[in-house]
């Protein structure tokens, strides 16, 4: 194992992307993603200063459309199929919990 | 080869009364209740909408009303696009039992042309895998083999298509997903170019990648279907705002004069039995008139670590909205985070975990630039080297799929085996290009092998004529 990452950064990345792993959880995610970032080590030496990045098959332009009322998802419906909601509202838990 | 009614006959026979859309969705029905429990093909199966669906058509038929394009024809629905007040899952946990507030564009464009719907395919969760094994609700089978995959991500709906259990059907493809299981399954499969079918309403995976497309057992069936879906869509912002490509009518054109390239540096790692078919196919084009000529695509072999950069990332962004705030799963908690956290960890499967985490370290501060920024610069190295090579040849062909179809928990332990089963087809979502793979014979234990013919952008009328001489040729 190539060690490109550790436990501590895979505990760091799953706090990131708010996702509870097991300590089980981390030391496989560590060995498998370490084992991929050793395999993606094969673009390391290529000469990349001159290429413009490519985010997108085209470039992307503002797509405007004509400032007039048209029909919108219903409210009510789409609150239906959410898991709380209160008063016309999504209903959630009050803030905090995030322990680094 | 099968005798499966094709999308075209069906349409054709109960547009013209000779037979009824009832029967035909009975017929469909019938191969369902006899092979599903094995196959696993649906998610959902969706018999009553669909007799009433069906039902309608032939009411239109009898007031001498225009039944549509696809007449009858039943479709699956891969079950990451949007079937308004209908559960689509995305084969997550995470999304059990929600009923979108609305269709998808492809969906609704189908429904126009009275195709009836007969289900919801099931899919490696959130269309990441390559087998069908992730699906939180269990894989699916491959048809013509039980013991092995069907492919994936969009393996239900290759499946559905390769048992008879629909004529024609929807999957996405993000970096191979349909493509590939078409060729497991002895399929045509079609990734068009990006931003010819609308996303609108198809769930994200990697949006940059995504592209909806059809399966079906005949080029011609594929190039109905995807005539169908195509064109602008003001719903999605990437949608190309140009008429779309004639495929119907092509057809029969024939390979006469067209330049095919052969990658004179393809990447290793294809088996010699699926070589050997690509290798009979060149001769075949050859002797209708084609010519054959190298070209090299030196950065191909860059690709895969690209794309296992680009799609993981676009995708822990993209599944950022699963939290239990607005659908879906909740696991209730006293605080926010707690409940985001809980959530995710209840709804998420093993292999989007992973790609969560792979994506958000790969754009995390410090290893942005290494990792997502490298991969965006070796992309448009990509995408410059299929320029330079369609300066030269039409349309390019290589092997869909590395192997056939191989057996259950092969590679299930090794994600990097699972991912290299995509390095023919990654290269063209890289690039936006369109790719379809068409079935060629067989090979190792009489498995099918597909061909895969890659074309620049708007390019599909050329690779339809292509694929069409393949399958006379096949």
């Amino acid at each position: 194992m190539s060690q490109r990452l550790t436990a501590a950064d895979v505990a760091k990345v799953a706090r990131l992307a708010r996702l509870n792993v097991s300590p089980e959880e981390v030391e496989r995610y560590t060995r498998q993603l370490d084992g991929m970032l050793d395999h993606f080590a094969d673009i390391d030496n290529l000469d990349l200063a001159n290429v413009e990045p490519m985010t997108q098959p085209y470039p992307l332009v503002n797509v405007l459309r004509a400032d007039v009322e048209q029909p919108c998802l219903d409210r009510d419906e789409v609150l239906a199929v959410a898991p709380a909601a209160e008063d016309g509202r999504f209903r959630v838990p009050p803030s905090g919990g995030l322990h680094e | 080869m099968n005798d499966f009614p094709t999308v075209a006959s069906i349409a054709a026979d109960v547009a013209a009364g000779r037979v009824s859309a009832r029967a035909i969705l009975e017929e469909h029905l019938t191969r369902i209740d006899s092979r599903e429990s094995e196959v696993h093909a649906f998610n959902l199966v969706m018999r009553d909408r669909a007799l009433q669906a069906a039902n309608e058509i032939d009411d239109r038929v009898k007031r001498g009303d225009n039944p549509g394009r696809l007449a009858g024809v039943p479709i699956a629905l891969k079950d990451n696009m949007c079937t308004r007040g209908i559960d689509t899952t995305c084969s997550s946990r995470i999304l059990e039992g929600w009923k979108p507030p609305y269709d998808a564009t492809a969906v609704k464009k189908l429904a126009a042309e009275g195709a009836v719907f007969i289900g919801k395919t099931n899919l490696d969760e959130f269309a990441m895998g390559s087998s069908t094994e992730n699906s939180a609700f269990g894989p699916t089978r491959n048809p013509l083999d039980t013991s092995r995959v069907p492919g994936g991500s969009s393996g239900g709906s290759a499946a559905a298509v390769a048992a008879g259990f629909a004529a024609g059907s929807l999957g996405s493809d993000t970096g191979g997903s349909i493509r590939q299981p078409a060729a497991l399954c002895g399929l045509v499969g079609v990734k068009p170019t990006y931003g010819l079918v609308s996303r609108y309403g198809l769930v994200a995976f990697a949006s940059s990648l995504d592209q909806i497309g059809p399966f079906t057992h005949t080029v011609e069936d594929a190039a109905i279907l995807t005539e169908v879906i195509a064109g602008h869509d003001p719903m999605d912002s990437t949608s190309i705002p140009q008429p779309a490509p004639a495929l119907v009518g092509v057809l029969g054109a024939g390979v006469k004069g067209l330049r095919i390239g052969r990658v004179a540096d393809l990447p290793k790692g294809a088996d010699p039995d699926v070589l050997a078919r690509l290798d009979v196919a060149f001769d075949e084009l050859a002797k209708a008139g084609a010519t054959i000529v190298d070209v090299t695509l030196p950065s191909l072999s860059f690709a895969l670590t690209a794309y296992y950069l680009i799609a993981p990332a676009e995708a822990s962004s993209n599944l950022a909205r699963y939290d239990g705030v607005r659908y879906g799963k909740r696991v209730a908690a006293g605080d926010i985070n707690t409940m985001y956290a809980d959530t995710r960890e209840a709804g998420f499967g093993d292999e989007v975990k992973r790609r969560i985490m792979l994506g958000t370290y790969a754009l995390s501060a410090g290893y942005y630039d290494a990792y997502y920024g490298k991969a965006l610069k070796v992309r448009r190295l990509i995408a410059d080297d299929f320029a330079r090579a369609y300066a030269a040849a039409d349309v390019i062909l290589t092997p869909t799929s590395p192997s056939v179809a191989f057996r259950f928990g092969s590679k299930t332990d090794d994600p990097l085996a699972m991912y290299l089963c995509d390095i023919f087809t990654i290269p063209t979502n890289l690039a936006g290009h369109p790719a379809m793979s068409v079935p060629f014979g067989t090979g190792q234990d009489g498995m099918p092998v597909g061909v895969q013919v890659l074309a620049p952008t708007l390019g599909e009328s050329t690779m339809f004529r292509v694929a069409a001489e393949l399958e006379r040729a096949a």
